[in-house]
């Protein structure tokens, strides 16, 4: 038996499909449901938005934030010695820069319209700072900087290819010249490490903790993997353990208990112990990443480069890590954000990073109760890393997809 | 054996045989893991040796008797019953409870927002589905050790304060709900005879009416019946559930006394409320994004057979996608849970009293720094454990059974 089903006449014809009233009729007031939704989501984020929009301008003292710039990105360092930061800030815009025109310097146009808008709303937010003239001056100086030397850095990648890498090399040297400007020594007057603090001593120690907690975790990944047991049960004893622990339970052990395992006498600087503890930690989560990695990668790449002779040690790192190491970027840029993240329970342990300073900033009289003001700048000041990182790690990834 | 050595003719055999040990497979394996073994015994007792050095010069021993010496320091908030007088360890249980006490109600709070806010992300609705992203996006980029800040300082402490000329509670939920700094009065079952009899009768008409429905289904998909019957029973039993629910319970509004003191209801206090605020919001955004990418992991076909069934988007959602996403999200779900129970002892920082809050008191108090990182050490990896065994017996029910 069939049936045939009546020609569908009695459809009203589509009203629009194309237009802005179109898409709000698609999506947001598709039916009943979807309309009540999108009307009580627009009241309540309305409500929100005016609220937050007078309180910001009328209610909010924001001189919390002005009147503590030194103190949010320096810590108490010394003013008389900022030019140090400074430089260290133009070298560190300098390198970037030279990177950046080299890796990319086979695109035709470097500075591209997305690029100069980008360019063009860093400046002019710095041109509005509330700070000293100088201040604005320099600031505009390194980003022309960045700007001179990524174009160099094209030139210069255009000319001679190898120059590409040999940067890592510079960026390793640079790091102890870097260390050299902020701590002193060598014919600069030294500053000592409990001057540090703020933005420089949060991103100062998730820096070296990061740099110190990839290799070790990506050691630990391969003793879980390796065939000696002694290696793997001993790496695995090792991440699970710590991956079972709080993070502020290992800053504590850091700062309490380092100087009773250490001989008598040795007690390592506040620092140094938060990133002993920091570097522990991540490396256990930063060797499960890894591991995922490791464990993606099909046994027949191994079996290939043993069959072509290879020794075990030129397998791992010559075939199997770079291919585990690229398919784990997002996690372990996930996990660098995390870490950098996590620099902030050192405020708890009595070491003043940003937050900490923050915390300290609020406890003067003078800024009592200013918490949404100084939250809010700290806040956006985080978030502006960690999604630059997220992005930054977006871009690599597809910069190194190599798939079809 | 020079003999043998001349007369053999040199084959591929004896030039294995004469592999030198530095370069042989077996050997090799072997040294390596005992220099690492030394290394490690070597590296351990060289700071257990430190480590007993500092302690003989403290004049302390490792052993855990102070366990049972007067603890001595005030506990805010508790749920059972403890003075200063108690004994040390009695103060690590009443921690160990309040921490429990944090956990798990955000182990239901966090998978609820989380789970919404991942699906919310599939929504049709554009506007809720940018909510969604931007709630992802803010809260998994700013440290949760800030927003716990906020939480206390700029959300809760600001709600409390008393209004301007008036030492009243706020009213922040037309007469519901008040806060003041001593905590948040909420409305809540009343502790009666009649509503824990009202309660147990309630999850008994949850549990009949999910025995129901399948019962209902098996009916539709073997013989073909209507299920009718079995529908308007679900409604009558859905309205008695109702009625329970409002009536039964007894539910307490918190009313201001003549002081201006709320009384009844539940009262929580402001640290409690802030810890498992920020916890709840910054792990939930971690599950949206596992919801979300277990929801992309379902096959696109899987959408588009139900929908060729006629199925409504919701019901697509409900009973075809999200069983299958399941099976991806629930194992990564079991990190998210870790996460919060480790990410429970930030409550140090703003005085709630958990068991790390405890611990610390403790520690400074007896300056037995090693037993008692021990035990936080081992509490929270017994936590840790059970959590993993749990999540991992429950994804063994959700998973495919393959033979």
């Amino acid at each position: 038996m069939t049936t045939t089903l009546p020609p569908s006449s009695s459809n009203a014809p589509p009203i629009t499909q194309v237009g802005p009233i179109a898409w709000m009729r698609k999506n947001l007031f598709s039916n009943w449901l979807n309309s009540l939704l999108t009307v009580i989501i627009l009241t309540t984020l309305l409500n929100l938005l005016v609220s937050f929009l007078g309180w910001a301008t009328t209610t909010a003292q924001w001189q919390v934030v002005p009147a503590n710039w030194s103190l949010y990105f320096a810590g108490r360092y010394p003013a008389a010695q900022f030019w140090r930061l400074f430089t260290v800030l133009g070298l560190i815009a300098a390198l970037s820069g030279l990177t950046w025109g080299v890796l990319v310097r086979n695109v035709p146009k470097l500075f591209d319209r997305n690029v100069l808008i980008g360019v063009a709303i860093v400046a002019v937010i710095t041109v509005l700072l509330p700070t000293p003239l100088p201040y604005r001056l320099v600031l505009l100086g390194i980003e022309a900087l960045l700007l001179g030397s990524a174009w160099i850095g094209k030139k210069i990648g255009r000319a001679k290819p190898v120059v590409g890498q040999w940067l890592p090399f510079v960026w390793f040297l640079s790091f102890f010249v870097v260390l050299w400007l902020i701590a002193g020594g060598f014919g600069l007057p030294t500053v000592s490490t409990s001057l540090w603090g703020g933005l420089l001593l949060t991103v100062f120690m998730s820096v070296v903790s990061i740099v110190l907690c990839f290799p070790l975790g990506v050691a630990l990944a391969l003793g879980r993997q390796s065939s000696l047991p002694v290696v793997r049960w001993l790496s695995i004893l090792y991440i699970e353990i710590i991956r079972g622990i709080p993070l502020i339970a290992i800053l504590f052990i850091g700062q309490n208990m380092i100087p009773l395992f250490l001989p008598q006498g040795v007690r390592p600087d506040n620092i140094l112990r938060g990133i002993i503890g920091l570097t522990l930690f991540s490396s256990a989560y930063l060797a499960e990443n890894v591991r995922g990695g490791l464990q993606a990668i099909p046994k027949g790449q191994t079996e290939a480069a043993n069959a072509l002779g290879l020794n075990p040690l030129l397998v791992t790192s010559l075939i199997v890590l770079p291919q585990a190491l690229k398919i784990s970027i997002p996690a372990i840029v996930g996990q660098f954000i995390s870490l950098f993240q996590d620099t902030t329970l050192l405020s708890i342990v009595g070491i003043i990073d940003l937050l900490g300073i923050t915390r300290s900033i609020l406890a003067n009289p003078q800024f009592i109760g200013r918490y949404w003001e100084a939250y809010t700048f700290i806040g956006i000041i985080y978030w502006l890393f960690c999604y630059a990182m997220s992005w930054g790690s977006r871009r690599l990834e597809r910069q190194l997809n190599t798939g079809h | 054996m020079e003999l043998t050595e001349t007369h053999k003719p040199m084959t591929q055999f004896s030039d294995r045989e004469k592999t030198p040990f530095w370069r042989d497979a077996r050997f090799l394996r072997i040294a390596v893991q005992a220099l690492v073994v030394i290394l490690v015994v070597v590296l351990i007792s060289v700071l257990m040796g430190n480590l007993n050095q500092s302690l003989r010069q403290q004049g302390r021993q490792f052993n855990f008797s102070f366990l049972f010496n007067e603890a001595g320091f005030n506990i805010g908030e508790s749920l059972i019953p403890y003075t200063p007088n108690d004994r040390y360890y009695w103060a690590f249980v009443v921690g160990l409870v309040n921490t429990l006490r944090l956990i798990l109600v955000g182990f239901v709070l966090t998978t609820v927002l989380g789970v919404i806010a991942g699906i919310a992300s599939f929504s049709e609705n554009w506007l809720l589905r940018k909510l969604s992203q931007v709630y992802v996006e803010l809260v998994r980029n700013i440290p949760l050790l800030l927003q716990l800040f906020i939480w206390y300082f700029g959300v809760y402490y600001t709600l409390s304060a008393p209004p301007p000329g008036t030492n009243q509670p706020n009213d922040v939920l037309f007469g519901l709900a008040f806060t003041s700094r001593r905590g948040i009065a909420i409305p809540w079952p009343a502790n009666t005879a009649t509503s824990f009899v009202s309660l147990v009768l309630l999850i008994a008409a949850l549990v009949t009416a999910v025995l129901l429905w399948r019962w209902r289904l098996k009916l539709m998909e073997e013989q073909g019946t209507s299920g009718k019957p079995q529908l308007i029973a679900m409604g009558v039993l859905g309205a008695v559930g109702l009625l329970l629910l409002v009536v039964g319970l007894g539910w307490q509004v918190p009313q201001l006394n003549q002081v201006g003191e709320p009384e009844g209801g539940l009262r929580l206090s402001l640290e409690y409320t802030a810890v498992l605020s920020a916890l709840v919001f910054y792990t939930g955004a971690f599950i949206a994004e596992i919801v979300r990418a277990g929801i992309q992991a379902v096959s696109k076909g899987q959408w588009e057979a139900a929908k060729a069934l006629g199925l409504r988007s919701g019901l697509v959602m409900q009973l075809v996608v999200f069983p299958q996403a399941l099976r991806v999200i629930i194992p990564a779900l079991n990190s998210q849970y870790m996460n919060l129970a480790k990410n429970s002892s930030l409550a140090l920082a703003i005085g709630y009293p958990d068991i790390f809050s405890s611990a610390t008191t403790a520690l400074n108090q007896s300056g037995r720094a090693v037993e008692v990182m021990t035990l936080i050490a081992i509490t929270y990896l017994v936590i840790n454990l059970v959590i993993s065994v749990l999540m991992n017996t429950l994804n063994r029910t959700v998973q495919i059974k393959e033979r």
